[in-house]
């Protein structure tokens, strides 16, 4: 049997390019697109996407019980990927929609970028969108084939911070410093798009496809 | 270190054939859209927009299908622009592999359709296009109005009040084009790209009218876009992205290269 790799679809958006780039990359894996919260507990390695409003998101996630199977398959130490809002939605508490709980993984808070200048004092433009460097803070397989300060492309108005330092994988300036990657034991989180992060994100995708933590 | 400024190379597309003629000399065919962007991808492209000109109704499903194939084959962010009036359509062209989706006419004609999109599907893949002409006198204080009909048909608004109403209501990206610059090549209308990029506080896609390498650098420094797009330099191969990108470096601005 070969392996089966689940990305999580809770009706929130595009999951066609998440899928598209690990049928890319995966050799051998079958690449299943699922909300059935049964078939992610059973998949192999679970790929946790995001786009949209946080709010809305740890919504359907709680009515559909698949906050549940996210907490279930990190438990059960396979390798979890959160993409974009999946790796916010992975965290204790975000800012977005006035304040909302989230699930609790990590400890970091997830904050609007706000008002900001660049070292020039011109007005940094929110979202963040667009290719910048990742800066990785430690040795993980994960960056296996990427070089430090690689570009990864980002499209987001929050940002994950207050992390512990060795939970942080990847650090990304933009205005202020703020985790790019977050990791721990099974779950690696990132809030670039790998899928949309051309040669680099798709060795990082390759990475996890092999990642045995 | 930081954020890199984008280049965008834009595909016209009719029926699901690149028209405008793509004349790489070493394509296959240059009228196949997934090749095209496949190209620009290997180039290094940051992204790719794609403007559907397809009039016919049974068209917008060869569009998709479009999509759907550059989307399996091209790992970097895909604009799609052109009839988007509906949020079925939004969703259809998400669905198929769209990052981004391109709001024009559709929001003059009802400038809540943009809120509704943003609402549903979220800022970051609502992009709204500006068409501006200039409107006064030499001997006026500049101002601009949005044309709507390939630049033909005033509408009367004021182009920098629209593009701050049009992010109020949600539009996370603006994609600007000087209908008095487009296809000139004489380069991007510079105070027209800052005096939108100053009004509004998300990413400005400069475009209409980039004739050489230099433009490009203009569009940014002077202009204060977030990124700049074109079509005829690349696709006649008279400046390859990584050309265009090293002028822009050298220039002093942030790229990937």
């Amino acid at each position: 049997m070969s392996e089966v790799v689940a990305v999580i679809d809770y009706g929130m958006g595009n999951l066609h390019s998440a899928g598209k780039a690990l049928e890319k990359v995966a050799n051998g894996q079958q690449i299943l697109i699922t909300g059935d919260a049964d078939r992610i507990r059973a998949a192999d390695r679970v790929v946790f996407p995001g786009v949209g409003a946080i709010r809305d998101c740890i919504a359907v996630l709680q009515e559909t019980g698949l906050d549940q199977a996210i907490r279930d398959v990190i438990a059960a130490g396979k390798p979890v990927l959160g993409i974009c809002v999946g790796m916010q939605a992975l965290m204790a508490h975000s800012e977005e929609n006035n304040g909302v709980d989230c699930l609790g993984v990590f400890d970091g808070e997830v904050t609007f970028f706000g008002e900001m200048q660049d070292d020039t004092g011109s007005k940094l433009k929110v979202p963040h969108m667009g290719w910048n460097q990742v800066q990785q803070g430690m040795a993980h397989p994960m960056w296996a084939g990427i070089a430090d300060n690689a570009r990864f492309y980002f499209v987001h108005s929050y940002c994950v911070t207050g992390l512990a330092d060795e939970e942080v994988a990847g650090y990304c300036d933009y205005g202020r410093r703020f985790a790019a990657a977050a990791t721990r034991n099974n779950v690696f989180a990132v809030q670039f798009h790998p899928e949309k992060s051309a040669d680099a994100g798709l060795t990082l995708l390759e990475n996890f496809l092999r990642w045995q933590p | 270190m930081g954020l890199a400024k984008r280049i965008i190379p834009c595909l016209d597309v009719d029926d699901g054939r690149v028209v405008k003629g793509v004349q790489f000399v070493d394509i296959r065919d240059a009228g196949d859209p997934v090749e095209v962007a496949k190209r620009y991808n290997d180039a290094g492209a940051d992204e790719i927009t794609f403007l559907d000109i397809t009039a016919s109704h049974e068209g917008r499903d060869t569009t998709l299908h479009t999509v759907e194939q550059i989307a399996s084959q091209v790992f970097i962010p895909l604009t799609v622009g052109g009839g988007v009036r509906t949020l079925d359509d939004i969703r259809n062209l998400l669905n198929a592999g769209a990052d981004k989706v391109g709001i024009n006419s559709a929001a003059v004609h009802n400038p809540e359709f943009v809120r509704e999109a943003a609402e549903r599907f979220g800022s970051q893949c609502i992009v709204v296009a500006i068409d501006a002409k200039k409107v006064s006198a030499e001997s006026e204080p500049n101002r601009w109005e949005i044309f709507t009909h390939g630049g033909r048909k005033p509408t009367g608004l004021d182009a920098v009040q629209w593009a701050r109403r049009m992010t109020d209501y949600g539009a996370g990206e603006i994609l600007l084009t000087s209908m008095d610059r487009d296809g000139t090549k004489n380069g991007f209308d510079i105070a027209l790209t800052r005096a939108i990029s100053d009004a509004v506080p998300v990413p400005v896609i400069a475009s209409g009218g980039v004739g050489n390498l230099q433009h490009l650098v203009d569009g940014v420094i002077q202009g204060g876009a977030d990124a700049v797009l074109a079509a005829s330099i690349f696709h006649f191969a008279e400046y390859s992205v990584e050309e265009a990108k090293r002028f822009m470096q050298n220039a002093g601005i942030e790229m990937r290269l």
